[in-house]
C-alpha cells in the first residue's frame, strides 16, 4: 500500500510546535516528504501552512519537534543552514529585494564573483536570462528593481530563485497566487519536471483545485494542527474539502492530532 | 520573438520625444542630472548677487576645498541611510578623533621620534583610523547586536564623543599640527601643483574612457543590449571635459603674492615684472574625497558587501531570508563610518592647524543633509556615493554663497533649513511621479 515502504523520507518533521505570545501558531504537527515526491499541505488561511514551513526554511525558531534529513537530525537555525540541506524556499510574500534586480535577487546572498572577488553581474545576469526564459520567456526587463515588476513577473523570479541552485527540497508557499493561467500551467509542468529530478516539493495553498492534480499526498492543517495526511489517489476532493473545512479525516487518510 | 520584441522596442523609441531618447540612450540618471542642474543654477545666482565673486578660480577652489571633510563622511552616510539607520555623532567623532589625532603628533610623538620626523603623521593618521574604527565598531554592535535604535545609540555618541573630546586636553586648543600631516587641510602646500593635476586629470580621462569601453565588451561578450555608439561618445566626453574644466579651474588659482616671494627667495628664483604665476592645482583634501568617492563607489557597486547594503535596505526581512548575515553588515557599516570620521577629522585638523573643542560640531547635520540632498532616501534602499559627494557641494556651496554676499549667520541657517526641506520634497515628489 505504501510506496515508499522502507525508503528513507527525505524530510521529516516531528511535532513541530511554536506559538507566538500564547498564540499555538502550530501545535505539534508532523509531515514528512520522499525524494520525487509532490506533498500539498492545504488549509484555511491562518492554519499554520506558512509557519510550519518557515521553521523548515529556517526563518522560524521551533518550541519543540525534530527535523530529520535523510534520516538523520538536522541542525536549522537560520535560513543559510536549510540552505546547506540543499532546502530552498518560494515564500508567500516573496521575499524579494525590492530594490535591486532581478539577477542580484536570483544571486542574493550567493553572488558570483570575478577572479578579483568583484561581482560579475553580467555572469549573473546571462544566467538569469536563462532561468527566466524556461519560466517567463517574454520576460525582459532585467534591469528594472524588481519593485517595478508586475505581480506574475515577481513570483516568476522567486520561482527562478529557488530553482537556480540544484534544491533537493523546494517548499513552495503558493507559488501561482499572482499568476495567471498560462505561467500557472507552467508551473504545473515545472513542478512535475523537477519532481521527475527527484525533488521533493511541498506545495502550500489554501486552494485544493491548485494542488490536488499535482500532489502525491496532501496534508491538511487546521488551527495549528495536523488534521491528516492522505495519498491523492485514495481520496477525493470532496473529503479532502471536508478535512480543511471540518477537520474530518476520511477512511483514506491517516489521521492527525488535529483529526475530529 | 526577439524580432518581434526589438520592433515594439524600436516603435516605442520612435514614440519618444528626443530628450528622452536621449536619456534613455545614455543610461544617465535624471535625477542626478536635475541635481547637477540645481547645483549649477546656485552657483549662477550666488555669482550674479555676489558681484562676480562666486565662479572665480579662487572661490571654487576654497568651495572644494571647504566640501571635503563633509564629502567624505557623506559617502558613509549614504549607506547608513540607505539600510534605514542614521547616524547623529560623526560630528562629535570627528572632533574626537581629531583631538586624538592632534596630541598624538603635537605632544606625544615629537617628544619620542623628534620634532617633524617624517613617521609622524602616518602613526597620527593611523591611530586616527583605528580609533574612529573601534568607535564605529561599538555603535555598530549596540545597533545590530542588541537592537538598540541607532537614531538614540549616535544621538547618545553625539553626547559622548564631544564630551570625550574635551576630556582629552581638558578643554585646551591643540595646535600647531605636523608640517606633513597639515597637506592634508589644502593650502598653497596643500596641493599637488599644475604639472600633477594635469597629470592625474588625464590618468583619469584614460580610466573614463577605459571604464566605457570595457563595460561595452562585457555586454558584447554576453550579447546584452548596448547603448549607441554614439551614447558612449558623449558620455566619454563630457566625463573629460568636465575633469580637465575641473584641473583647469585649479590650476587657475595662483599662489598668493606674499607667498611666492618667499619661495621665490628660498629657492633664489627672480620674481618677472609681471609676478611670478605659481598654481595651486588640486588640493590634497579633494585628492582624498574623491579617492574616498572612488572606494566607496567601488565598494557600493562591485561588491557583496554593497550588495547587501542596498538589499537589506530594500526589504530587511528578505535579507535576513536570502541567508545575509544582516547584523554583520549593519555593524560593518558603521565600522566603515567611523573609519570616515577620522579621515574627515585629518583633513579638518590639517586645515585648521589645529584641534578644538567645538570641531566638527553640526557636521552631522550637514552630513546628513548632504546625503540627503543627493539623493539617499530616508525610507531606505536607494541613494548613491556620487549624489551625496555632489549634495556635500551644494551644502557648501550655499554657505559659501551666503558668506560672500555678507549674510549673518543665522540668517545663512535659516535659508540652509528651508533649502533642505525644499530638496527633500521635490525628491518625493519626483519618485511619487516616477512611481
Ligand atoms: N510572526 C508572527 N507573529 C505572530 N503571529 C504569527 C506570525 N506568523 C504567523 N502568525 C500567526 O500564526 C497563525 C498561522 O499563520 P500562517 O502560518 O501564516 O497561516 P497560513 O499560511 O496557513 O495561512 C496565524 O494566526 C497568524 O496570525
Ligand atoms: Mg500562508
Amino acid at each position: 500500500m505504501n510506496v515508499h515502504a522502507g525508503m528513507t523520507p527525505l524530510v521529516e518533521m516531528e511535532n513541530m510546535s511554536i506559538s507566538f505570545g500564547g498564540i499555538h501558531a502550530v501545535d505539534n504537527a508532523s509531515v514528512d516528504l520522499f525524494p520525487g515526491e509532490v506533498v500539498g499541505l492545504l488549509g484555511h488561511n491562518g492554519a499554520g501552512k506558512s509557519t510550519l514551513i518557515k521553521i523548515l526554511s529556517g526563518a522560524y525558531k521551533r518550541d519543540n519537534g525534530e527535523i530529520r534529513i535523510d534520516g538523520k537530525t538536522a541542525t536549522i537555525h537560520n535560513p543559510r543552514d536549510a540552505k546547506g540541506y540543499g532546502i530552498e524556499t518560494i515564500y508567500q510574500t516573496l521575499a524579494l529585494a525590492d530594490n535591486v534586480d532581478t539577477a542580484a535577487n536570483l544571486y542574493l546572498g550567493r553572488e558570483l564573483k570575478t577572479p578579483w572577488g568583484t561581482l560579475d553581474d553580467v555572469a549573473m545576469e546571462a544566467k538569469s536570462r536563462e532561468v527566466m526564459g524556461r519560466l517567463n520567456p517574454r520576460f525582459q526587463r532585467f534591469k528594472d528593481p524588481v519593485k517595478q515588476l508586475s505581480g506574475g513577473q515577481r513570483q516568476s523570479v522567486a520561482i527562478a530563485r529557488a530553482i537556480l541552485f540544484n534544491a533537493r527540497i523546494l517548499i513552495m508557499d503558493e507559488p501561482t497566487a499572482a499568476l495567471g493561467p498560462q505561467e500557472t500551467a507552467q508551473v504545473g509542468e515545472l513542478i512535475k519536471q523537477l519532481k521527475a529530478e527527484g525533488i521533493g516539493i511541498f506545495l502550500i495553498s489554501h486552494d485544493i483545485h491548485d494542488v490536488f492534480d499535482l500532489a502525491d499526498r496532501v496534508a491538511v492543517m487546521k488551527n495549528g494542527q495536523m488534521v491528516g495526511t492522505a495519498r491523492t489517489e485514495d481520496v477525493t476532493k470532496d473529503e479532502v474539502l471536508g478535512m480543511i473545512i471540518l477537520g474530518k479525516c476520511p477512511p483514506g487518510a491517516t489521521p492527525g492530532p488535529g483529526a475530529l | 520573438m526577439s524580432e518581434a520584441t526589438a520592433n515594439t522596442d524600436k516603435a516605442r523609441a520612435s514614440d519618444l520625444g528626443p530628450v528622452e531618447r536621449f536619456i534613455k540612450a545614455t543610461e544617465l540618471d535624471t535625477r542626478m542630472l536635475g541635481m547637477i542642474g540645481a547645483l549649477l543654477l546656485i552657483w549662477i545666482a550666488f555669482h550674479i548677487f555676489s558681484g562676480g565673486l562666486f565662479l572665480t578660480p579662487r572661490n571654487l577652489w576654497n568651495l572644494s576645498v571647504q566640501s571635503a571633510s563633509v564629502a567624505v563622511m557623506a559617502t558613509g552616510m549614504v549607506l547608513v541611510i540607505v539600510t534605514r539607520n542614521i547616524d547623529l555623532s560623526v560630528g562629535s567623532i570627528l572632533g574626537f578623533v581629531g583631538m586624538i589625532m592632534a596630541v598624538i603628533q603635537a605632544e606625544i610623538l615629537p617628544g619620542m621620534l623628534g620634532f617633524g620626523n617624517p613617521m609622524i603623521w602616518v602613526i597620527a593618521l593611523a591611530a586616527g583610523i583605528l580609533v574612529g574604527a573601534a568607535i564605529g565598531a561599538l555603535h555598530g554592535f549596540i545597533i545590530a547586536y542588541m537592537g538598540v535604535p541607532a537614531f538614540i545609540v549616535t544621538l547618545g555618541g553625539l553626547l559622548v564623543w564631544r564630551g570625550a573630546a574635551w576630556w582629552v586636553t581638558s578643554g585646551r586648543t591643540v595646535a600647531p599640527m605636523d608640517a606633513n600631516f597639515r597637506l592634508f587641510g589644502g593650502g598653497p602646500n596643500g596641493a599637488i601643483g599644475a604639472t600633477w593635476s594635469w597629470i592625474i586629470g588625464l590618468i583619469a580621462c584614460v580610466a573614463i574612457i577605459a571604464i566605457i569601453a570595457m563595460g561595452r565588451r562585457q555586454r558584447q561578450r554576453f550579447d546584452f543590449p548596448q547603448r549607441p555608439i554614439w551614447a558612449e561618445a558623449f558620455l566619454a566626453t563630457v566625463g573629460c571635459a568636465v575633469v580637465l574644466g575641473a584641473v583647469w579651474v585649479a590650476n587657475s588659482y595662483p599662489w598668493p603674492v606674499g607667498i611666492v616671494r618667499r619661495y621665490a627667495e628660498a629657492n633664489s628664483i627672480a620674481i618677472p615684472d609681471g609676478g611670478l604665476f605659481i598654481a595651486h592645482g588640486i588640493a590634497i583634501p579633494v585628492l582624498v574625497a574623491i579617492v574616498v568617492g572612488i572606494v566607496m563607489t567601488f565598494i557600493a557597486t562591485r561588491t557583496t558587501f554593497g550588495r547587501y547594503v542596498f538589499a537589506l535596505g530594500g526589504n530587511p526581512e528578505a535579507a535576513e531570508l536570502a541567508g545575509i548575515k544582516t547584523r554583520w553588515v549593519t555593524m560593518k557599516i558603521f565600522i566603515l563610518m567611523g573609519v570616515l570620521c577620522a579621515i574627515a577629522a585629518a583633513i579638518s585638523t590639517a586645515r585648521l592647524n589645529a584641534a578644538t573643542n567645538a570641531q566638527g560640531t553640526l557636521d552631522e547635520l550637514l552630513t546628513i543633509a548632504a546625503a540627503v540632498i543627493g539623493g539617499t532616501s530616508l525610507a531606505g534602499g536607494v541613494g548613491t556615493i556620487a549624489g551625496a559627494m555632489i549634495g556635500a557641494v551644494v551644502m557648501q556651496s550655499l554657505q559659501s554663497g551666503m558668506v560672500l554676499m555678507g549674510l549673518d549667520t543665522p540668517l545663512q541657517n535659516i535659508v540652509v533649513g528651508i533649502v533642505l526641506v525644499i530638496a527633500v520634497w521635490l525628491d518625493s515628489l519626483y519618485r511619487r511621479g516616477k512611481a
